[in-house]
């Protein structure tokens, strides 16, 4: 597992902010892979800090997507959270063991087929 | 159903006034936002805001927050978070998924709707790479998540938002290569474009951004010179080595449903587009939906706050708590306060759009 909560992405010390507060850590599994994350952070703000970037694939032209809009608006940071498809990823808090996948197109349900 | 005297819709800086505004005078008022937490976008504002003292000048909107949720709390204003307005039907019927998960319908006397605004997008070739993204996403990342979006940005806009952001960035640990701009001349306030030049940020008017590239993410950006015209001149074209470009270009009114409600709308460039036309005292065309904030066209929280008073004040004076002389002393102080924060060379467009809005509105009444 990553050193993931000293990433370097992380802005630990802040001229106005302040220090970072130590909060208790999470591991979540990201492509299989397994990562640590701060607890109630958004899945999108961990996965930044674990240097990941993309976060799905289009349907058609299969080119990579990332967080643009960061407030739940926009959909493009989706991804399939817990075998669910299409969730937000930068509204969406982490949870400990929370299994998240790269989403494919228009990602598929585990039970009842795909919505493709 | 959910019966309550006064809906909000958002909890930002012009939501959170407004109900506060009509708990003050004893109404039953609920708050609803889609976030899980209030407060809308003024907890990344960690800069100083401007204006006079009334106006909380040089208190940084990130404490302003804090203010307004404690007050909010003393008054034991109830707050619905992680809930999404889905509509609104005729006589004030709301249909509401509460906690992300409960579909309620919510019947209000009055409805203050203070949804707020989206960042507007450019368009060019690599646009869609992991690395661009909206210059409020960056300053959601580091002021509130803290993490770095990149290590060498490029921002486009040299607007409020594009300088604002852009020093927050640095103040974040990040490189900001240079700040883009397609007008000739730069757009923000001098005392935020001041900080960042210098502190070394280099400055290309009369540019903009040409494409993005990178394989899987932004790796480099090509900007190009515009002439008069603003056509891109062949052969300045220069390349940045960045990891992020950002991007500042204005902001659209969330009016969805103002629109869905059925109210009147007029497009006014000046305020970010098609914003929900409303009287001097914030009711739209639709009796007892009240608009507040930049839904009501782009300003600043400053100026959100004072219409979500307005709003707040009337919505209670319509519903029989104050009487007509009560309601229009509050209301003047507020304009008075309004009027103070619409002045200047940025301020005054903003003025004559809002009262065109306001004319625009009363003509309706009165077709001849």
């Amino acid at each position: 597992m990553k050193g993931l909560i000293e990433s370097m992405n992380r802005i630990k010390h802040h001229i106005i902010l302040g220090d970072l507060e130590e909060r208790k850590k999470v591991k979540i599994v990201v492509d299989g892979e397994e990562m640590e994350a701060m607890e109630g952070e958004m899945i999108a703000a961990a996965l930044l800090a674990n240097g990941r970037k993309q976060f799905r694939y289009t349907k058609r032209y299969h080119s990579p997507r990332g967080i643009y809009c960061g407030i739940g608006r926009c959909t493009d940071c989706i991804m399939t959270v817990n075998a669910i498809p299409n969730v937000r990823t930068c509204i969406t808090p982490v949870e400990n063991g929370m299994v998240i996948e790269t989403q494919k197109g228009l990602g598929k349900w585990k039970r009842g087929g795909s919505c493709v | 159903m959910y019966k309550t005297s006064i809906a909000v819709i958002g909890g930002g800086p012009a939501g959170l006034s407004a109900a506060i505004e009509a708990a003050k005078a004893g109404a039953q008022v609920v708050v609803m936002d889609e976030n899980s937490r209030p407060g809308g976008q003024l907890f990344k504002q960690i800069h100083k805001f401007f204006g006079s003292q009334q106006h909380k000048a040089g208190v940084r909107g990130i404490d302003i927050g804090k203010e307004l949720l404690e007050e909010t709390q003393k008054l034991g204003i109830e707050v619905w978070l992680d809930t999404e307005v889905c509509g609104i039907e005729s006589n004030k019927l709301l249909w509401v998924v509460k906690n992300k998960t409960k579909s309620v319908q919510v019947l209000a006397e009055r409805i203050i709707l203070a949804s707020g605004a989206i960042e507007n997008s450019i368009y060019f070739p690599g646009w869609t790479l992991p690395g661009v993204m909206g210059a409020g996403a960056a300053q959601t990342f580091i002021n509130i998540y803290r993490v770095a979006p990149g290590k060498r940005i490029l921002m486009i806009g040299s607007g409020n938002v594009g300088v604002i952001v852009s020093y927050q960035l640095l103040q974040a640990g990040c490189e900001v290569a240079a700040i883009v701009e397609a007008a000739p001349k730069l757009g923000g306030y001098g005392v935020h474009t001041a900080k960042v030049c210098r502190a070394g940020v280099p400055f290309y008017t009369s540019h903009t951004v040409l494409r993005a590239l990178g394989e899987n993410k932004v790796e480099s950006a090509v900007i190009i010179e515009l002439d008069d015209s603003w056509n891109p001149i062949p052969g300045t074209e220069k390349v940045f080595e960045v990891d992020t470009i950002c991007i500042a270009t204005g902001l659209t009114p969330l009016a969805e449903l103002a629109w869905i409600a059925g109210c009147r709308f007029k497009y006014v460039p000046a305020l970010g587009g098609f914003v929900p036309l409303h009287d001097d005292n914030m009711e739209t065309t639709i009796e007892g939906l009240y608009v507040a904030g930049d839904v009501t066209g782009i300003e600043e929280a400053s100026s959100a706050m004072e219409e979500g008073r307005l709003a707040g004040i009337n919505t209670v004076a319509s519903l029989g708590f104050y009487s007509d002389k009560q309601r229009e002393r509050l209301c003047n102080e507020v304009r008075e306060r309004l009027d103070a924060l619409r002045r200047g060379p940025f301020g005054e467009k903003r003025k004559t759009s809002k009262e065109e809005i306001i004319t625009s509105r009363k003509e309706i009444q009165c077709p001849q």
